[in-house]
């Protein structure tokens, strides 16, 4: 299994169980008083971003067809730049989303923001670089 | 990678795609206001990435792998009308919850989507079998 494919399955494995935290931290909150608005999206995004589409997006890096001989798995620059992209923009929209509205506002504003712009990019580079592996035989 | 397989997945990035569009505007919304009305495609954004990307990916791929008879894989045009319904119904579905707030469209876009299920059900059913049957 190659070294990037090894990363994203551990780290969908690690968001998996970080999701599930993020849903235990959601239900305790209220009895426990704390106010954290934006953990149910977080919980959500990441089991169906951080977990569930990353072990696609691993499992189809590594099962594809071949883009060629000498690149079995196309530019391997942009997987790399999709991983990086898609982890911290996940754990910037982590961290900040549920401090919005707190004293943190200004900060939390721009994390989602920047996170945002990471995510996207995340998304449309595998959708680049997996596109020409789509392919008859 | 047989054809149908190379649709299917092709639409499902796609899909990925324009998913991923609208949740990054979505979440640049909730740092900067600048455009509320962009919280109206939240049923499109879930659309397209449970069932465009999520679900047409995972059939993709089975009618890819799943055991075959020789190199036959069955009733084929199951499978495609599997494709076009559940993207037909992805758009109505979606489109109906965002644009238009029409019942009807969802509802003709989930009973699409049930069509493709179905369809894909009883394509799929006979090849799940023991080695050489």
């Amino acid at each position: 299994m190659p070294l990037l494919v090894r990363w994203m399955i551990k780290a969908a494995l690690a968001y998996f169980v970080l999701a599930l935290l993020a849903g235990l931290v959601e239900v305790a909150g209220g009895p426990l008083g704390l106010s954290l608005p934006g953990t149910h999206a977080v919980f959500l995004h990441l089991l169906v971003v951080g977990w569930i589409t990353q072990l696609i997006i691993g499992v189809a890096t590594w099962m594809f067809p071949k883009f060629s001989k000498d690149r079995p798995r196309g530019d391997e620059r942009l997987g790399w730049a999709t991983f990086a992209l898609l982890n911290a923009g996940l754990l910037l929209r982590a961290a900040g989303e549920p401090l919005l509205g707190d004293a943190l506002q200004g900060a939390a504003r721009w994390a989602v923001a920047v996170s945002a712009g990471m995510q996207l990019a995340a998304g449309w580079l595998f959708v680049i670089n997996m596109w020409p592996r789509v392919k008859e035989r | 990678m047989p054809r149908l397989s190379t649709w299917m997945l092709r639409a499902a990035l796609v899909h990925l795609g324009m998913g991923f569009t609208l949740g990054a505007l979505i979440l640049f919304n909730k740092g900067f206001p600048v455009f509320p009305s962009v919280w109206a495609t939240l049923p499109l954004h879930r659309e397209l990435l449970l069932f465009g990307w999520l679900v047409q990916l995972a059939l993709g791929v089975a009618y890819w792998i799943l055991p075959r008879w020789g190199t036959r894989r069955g009733a084929t045009w199951l499978g495609w009308v599997a494709f076009a319904t559940l993207n037909l119904g992805v758009v109505s579905a979606g489109t109906g919850g965002w644009l238009l707030g029409s019942e009807v469209l969802i509802l003709a876009g989930r009973l699409l989507e049930a069509i493709s299920a179905l369809a894909f059900a009883i394509h799929a059913w006979p090849r799940i079998k023991p080695p050489g049957a």
